[in-house]
Order: structure tokens, then C-alpha cells, then sequence
């Protein structure tokens, strides 16, 4: 390998003597280098291939303007397949060996946690998809992320259920790390708001039928259940519900937020309950709504590109490049400098909500970033209030 | 102790729930069950580990999801389970039939490296996303109940199939000619050559035959469990281990060890966290292997006759 590099360094550095590669030379210090580390592929893939797909077309995008302080990007995609080991090594070699500028990403809450010291110690910014709330808190220099916390949601959920009156519910959750931390939030927030968790379940990512667990459920005479995961058992779970006869309302996170989940579930999926950014609904928003034209374009570019319904989770990835892009364009090239420029970022729309970036929270969203959906006919609405 | 009868009292006092949980593990057991019998019908005329068996079950639902675009349910059933007969029988005229008296490990590791091809090709063909076949009766909120047990019609379906192709297989292994040559084969190969038995035929018959009634349980169950390219390998470790349970060359004894497991598998929801679930079900395995090392219904001195 070294030798190879070698090797090849010299035959370069001889053809840029003789000035043949000359304008390539050049061109690789011209790019500004950003990694990205997500699940494109494996159990996350809802999650990763939206979000791949999303920073490809912005960077075209960008770069098709002429691109930042006239550099073009340069993409990096790393596909970990929301492998925590595989993340780790991705990060190192985006750090150490590509040198990039920012990492975005990644897809998913148990990676991020396991890179966060690396990015620390490595002095990379890095912009996460993901939700758990442990990824800014503590916050650490260099980790910022766009989704919104893991605890409004559960606020939100849990001010859903006093309205409708429930009062003894069910958790289960896959064992991953969003779900373990939102089994943490979920059952700490719980007596705030006056419910109790009469079961509390963790399920294996890689289930495939959890009419036992169900069962379970239904004989604690649970008032509704709350399913916290990123993997297609969120579909399972809402048919295994339905068909053992388990009629109570469905709660789901705001993981749910791909219409890929509905389509999965079919008919199960009616009526499911759930907290999501803006995106799914922008059609629905009032047109003076901040977020509305950010929102739409979005929306419109990415499903005339890819012919696929956007998702919360591609907007994700939106905010996190868009928000490196403007840290860039106002403060330059310096790595330290955009650092500042992002945590003290006012004001950013984007398509979770609106950023307001300070040195103590490391996501800027609050709790109003969050509108309750649900499913009818296949699709996802507002919920009624 | 308390907690046996903690779970007698539940059952006493809620047997609707009781039977709920049996329906659950039910399911399953049959799924096990069918790759279970793929592994012993290889086995029996060949007498290695089928490793392949679980990508039988992937390429006959996948092979249905992609068909059914084009037809009705039906015919894309019938046809996928044609189909992956078909790679079944390209597989042993490729890989084994050519052998000249193969070691056992040889071809159980040839099987390994062609579940681990077959996932490949099927991962380039179909990619990483998760489909499903429709329900075939209703969709996924129809239940039917009994006697207050809210079951899928999908579960009656695998229940159903399941049922009458283990019935089917235990009536052509008795009546048919082939079946009989095959049960000859798989008694002792060498007598069965010299009585004029075809036994390469009879090999190519047993991965076909094994291949048909996986792509045929991988379809029925697609609607249930949706199917994935690497759905196989859970399913043959499944299946191995039933298979093992029951006495490794006995289907009835696979069907047996099969709704035991699933049974198994969907009471210790009940009593435990359902993350124990695989450990709880695979600890009783291994403390009923210990006892009975030749499976619950085989026999000792068969056992000890055995190649594997």
C-alpha cells in the first residue's frame, strides 16, 4: 500500500514537472473536502439512502453556483450500513487520512455516540442525522446535529396522550441506541406529565414478528403503546397490534417519518400516531409559515430527481449541509472560525425547524419544531387537534 | 419454582391468553418445521447439512414478490416455487453430482459457500430493501378470532400449507415410487445402487425436492415477516437446530421439534423481557441436547450409525 502510494506519488510528481497533470494537481487543493458517514445500505437503509441522496443533490447544486469562496465541494459518502465498528473506522479515515473539513453524519444515534470523542479529539466539525438527545448533551465542541431531540418528542407524545386522556401505557423499543435512549427518556418524563408505564419492553432490531410481545401488551391492558425504533419492526408492531385484536392508539417516534414505514404496514398503518418536522406536511402549512419555501423546494428537488417521496430524514441531512454551507460563506475557510460561526448561528430555516444555535445547545431546535402526524388513506396529515 | 407457577395461575386464570401465545408460536413452528424437513430430505439421501436451505426460502418469496407485478398471486407462486426447484436442481448437477465419493465436510462446505453466493446475487438482483407478498386472504389488520384468540388469516394459510405439505411428503415418501427409492437411498446408498436405485438421480430429486417446499414456506410467510435477502440465515439456524431437536433424518419428528421451539420461543415473552427471547428458546435446546444427544425421537444406535 505504502509503497504503491509511493510509487505513484512519483510518477505524479514527474508528470506535473513535465506540467501534463498540472490542472489536476491543482484542482485537488480547489475542492473543499466534506465526509459523510451514513447507513446507506443495512437496517437504517430508510434512514441513510434519503439522506446520500439528498447531499449528492446539494452539492451538484452547490457547485453547479460556482461552489464556496470559488472551491467546488467535494463529496465523500462513507456506507457504514449503521454499523457502530464500521462508523468508528470511517471517521478516523475521513479525519486522518482525507483530511475533510466538516463530517456529516451519521445516520443513526449509536454511531454517532461512539465517533463524538473522535471528532473531539481530531478537531473535525461534525453535523449528525441522528436524534438521541446524549449526542449534545453533553455538549461537546465539535458535534452539533439537526434532528430534533429525542425528549420533545416524548414531550410532545406525552402532552398528545394527557389530551386524549391516557393515562397506563406500553414502551417497547428496538435494542439500538435510539431506541435504548428513548426507552430513558420516555420512562423519566413519564410521571411529569401524569402517565404510567405499566410495561416496558426492548425487542431485537432484526425482529420479524412480535405477536408474542403484543400479546404481552394486551394483557397488561395498556391504554396505547408507544414504539420507539428505526427498523421496519415499526410496521410489524402496528399489523401484530391490529391482528391479535389489540385496538389501542399507536405511538410511534419521530423515526417513523418515511413514508416507506406506511406503505410496509399497508392498512395497519391507519391511524398511527407520531411527532415529525414540517417536511411530510408542507403542503399543508399555511403559506406565510417561515419554513414553507424552504419546505417546498426542498421537497420538489429532491422528488423530481430521485422519483421518491422526500423524508424527514433526507431534510435532516439538508439542514446539516446547509448549515455548514452558510457557516462557510461567513466565515471562510477557517475550520475554527466556521466552527463559531455555526454555534452562534441565529435564525437558520431549515426543514426541521428553526435553528438557533447557541455554545449550550448544540441543535438549536425547540419543542415547537414538532407538529403531531398521523396516517390516513396511506399518507401522512396533520393531526387533529 | 414459583415463577412454574406463577405461570400455571396466569394460564388458569387467562386462557384466552394462553392460546394467544400458542397461535404466536405456532406460526413459527411450522416455518421451522418446513426447513427442518428441507434439511432432513437432503440429508437423508446425501447425509450432509443442506447450509443453502435458508436461501431456498429467501429466493422463493423473493422470486414471488417480483413475479407478482406481472400476475396474479397465484401463478407467481407456483411459478417462483418452479424456479427455485429449478436453481435447486442446477445447484447439485454443478456443484455435487460430479463428486467422486466426496467427503461429508467437502460438500457441507460447498453448501456454505453457495448460501453465502446465492445471498450475494440475490442482494445485486433485489437490494437491501424489505418487500413483502400481499396477505393472501384480507390485509394486514384482518384478524379472525376463536374463541376470543385473534389470529391473521395469513397464520391459517401457513398453518394450512404447511400442514399438507408435510402430509404430501409423508405420502409420497410411502407410496411413490421415487418417494421409496429415496427412502432406500437414504437407509443405506450403497444396497440401494446395487438393487438398479438411480442414486445421483435420486440426490438431484432431494435438493429439488427441498428447495420447493422452502420457496412454498418462504412465500406463504413473506406476507407475515416480510422478506429480505438475507432472510435465509436466521431461518437455517432455526431450522438446523429443530431439526437436531427432533433427530436429525425424521420429518415427523422436525415437525414435532419445530412447533416445540416456536412454542418455546413465544411463552418466554410471557414470563421474561422479550430481548431473551433466542437465548431462553436456544438454553432449553442445549439442556435438551445434553440429555438426549440423539434428538428428542431419535434413537441411540441409530444415532451412533450416523456418517454426521
Amino acid at each position: 500500500m505504502r509503497r504503491g502510494s509511493l510509487f505513484l506519488s512519483i510518477v505524479l510528481s514527474l508528470l506535473m514537472v513535465l506540467g501534463v497533470f498540472n490542472w489536476s494537481a491543482q484542482a485537488s487543493e480547489d475542492v473543499i473536502k466534506i465526509g459523510a458517514i451514513l447507513a446507506v445500505t443495512g437496517p437504517a437503509s430508510f434512514l441513510g439512502a434519503p439522506e446520500a441522496n439528498t447531499l449528492k443533490m446539494l452539492t451538484d447544486e452547490i457547485n453547479s453556483q460556482g461552489g464556496l469562496h470559488g472551491k467546488k465541494i467535494k463529496l465523500i459518502i462513507k456506507d457504514s450500513g449503521a454499523n457502530p465498528e464500521k462508523a468508528i473506522s470511517f471517521a478516523k479515515q475521513l479525519i486522518e487520512e482525507e483530511k475533510v473539513f466538516a463530517i456529516i453524519g451519521p445516520s443513526t444515534s449509536g454511531e454517532t455516540l461512539k465517533i463524538k470523542n473522535i471528532c473531539e479529539k481530531g478537531k473535525t466539525i461534525c453535523i449528525s442525522c441522528a436524534a438521541a438527545e446524549k449526542i449534545v448533551n453533553p455538549v461537546a465542541k465539535y458535534v452539533f446535529k439537526t434532528p430534533q431531540k429525542d425528549s420533545f418528542a416524548v414531550r410532545k407524545i406525552y402532552m398528545q396522550m394527557q389530551k386524549m386522556g391516557i393515562k397506563k401505557i406500553g414502551v417497547v423499543v428496538g435494542n439500538t441506541g435510539f431506541g435504548k435512549a428513548g426507552k430513558a427518556q420516555l420512562e423519566k418524563i413519564a410521571p411529569e406529565y401524569g402517565i404510567e408505564i405499566v410495561i416496558s419492553e426492548v425487542y431485537d432490531k432484526k425482529a420479524t414478528d412480535l405477536t408474542a410481545l403484543v400479546t404481552k401488551l394486551k394483557a397488561k391492558g395498556v391504554e396505547a403503546v408507544v414504539n420507539w425504533s428505526i427498523v421496519p419492526a415499526q410496521s410489524i408492531i402496528a399489523k401484530n397490534m391490529r391482528q391479535i385484536g389489540l385496538n389501542v392508539p399507536l405511538f410511534q417516534s419521530h423515526g417513523f417519518g418515511n413514508i416507506k414505514y406506511v406503505k410496509a404496514a399497508g392498512a395497519a398503518a391507519e391511524g398511527i400516531i407520531f411527532p415529525a418536522g414540517r417536511l411530510l406536511v408542507a403542503e399543508e402549512l399555511p403559506d406565510d409559515h417561515p419554513q414553507k419555501a424552504v419546505l417546498m423546494k426542498y421537497k420538489r428537488d429532491y422528488e423530481s430527481r430521485f422519483k421518491e417521496e422526500a423524508s424527514t430524514f433526507g431534510g435532516h441531512a439538508y439542514d446539516a449541509f446547509m448549515i455548514l454551507v452558510e457557516a462557510i460563506k461567513k466565515a471562510g475557510l477557517d475550520k475554527e472560525k466556521v466552527r463559531d460561526a455555526i454555534e452562534n448561528m441565529k435564525g437558520f430555516v431549515g426543514t426541521g425547524g428553526i435553528f438557533n444555535f447557541s455554545p449550550e445547545d448544540h441543535n438549536g431546535l425547540d419543542i415547537d419544531s414538532f407538529e403531531m402526524l398521523t396516517v390516513k388513506n396511506g399518507r401522512f396529515v396533520l393531526l387533529e387537534q | 419454582m414459583p415463577l412454574v407457577f406463577c405461570i400455571i395461575f396466569d394460564c388458569i386464570m387467562n386462557i384466552e391468553l394462553f392460546f394467544q401465545y400458542v397461535a404466536a408460536g405456532v406460526t413459527y413452528g411450522f416455518i421451522y418445521a418446513i426447513v427442518a424437513i428441507g434439511f432432513n430430505i437432503i440429508y437423508n439421501t446425501t447425509g450432509i447439512i443442506n447450509f443453502a436451505q435458508g436461501e431456498f426460502v429467501m429466493l422463493g418469496s423473493m422470486t414471488a414478490i417480483t413475479l407478482n407485478a406481472f400476475m396474479p398471486l397465484s401463478l407467481a407462486i407456483v411459478l417462483s416455487v418452479l424456479i427455485t426447484m429449478l436453481v435447486g436442481a442446477v445447484m447439485e448437477i454443478l456443484f455435487f453430482r460430479w463428486l467422486e465419493s466426496p467427503s461429508v465436510l467437502r460438500m457441507i462446505i460447498i453448501t456454505i459457500g453457495l448460501s453465502i453466493i446465492i445471498r450475494e446475487i440475490a442482494l445485486a438482483i433485489w437490494g437491501e430493501n424489505v418487500r413483502a407478498l400481499p396477505y393472501f386472504t384480507g390485509n394486514e389488520v384482518s384478524s379472525v378470532s376463536f374463541a376470543g384468540v385473534h389470529i391473521s388469516p395469513q397464520v391459517l394459510w401457513v398453518v394450512g400449507i404447511c400442514s399438507v405439505m408435510v402430509v404430501g411428503l409423508q405420502v409420497f415418501f410411502k407410496y411413490f415410487r421415487y418417494g421409496r427409492q429415496m427412502r432406500a437411498c437414504a437407509a443405506n446408498r450403497e444396497v440401494a445402487r446395487l438393487c438398479g436405485i438411480n442414486t445421483k438421480n435420486m440426490v438431484t430429486l432431494s435438493f429439488v425436492l427441498s428447495a420447493g417446499i422452502g420457496a412454498l414456506a418462504g412465500c406463504v410467510v413473506s406476507p407475515i415477516t416480510y422478506s429480505q435477502y438475507n432472510m435465509g440465515v436466521p431461518l437455517a439456524i432455526k431450522g438446523f437446530t429443530v431439526a437436531i431437536l427432533g433427530g436429525l433424518g425424521n420429518s415427523m419428528a422436525a415437525v414435532a421439534g419445530g412447533l416445540l421451539l416456536g412454542i418455546l420461543e413465544s411463552f418466554s415473552v410471557w414470563v421474561m423481557p422479550s430481548a431473551y427471547k433466542d437465548a431462553i428458546a436456544i438454553s432449553i435446546m442445549l439442556l435438551i441436547l445434553f440429555f438426549r444427544p440423539a434428538g428428542l425421537f431419535g434413537r441411540k444406535e441409530e444415532f451412533s450409525l450416523k456418517e454426521f
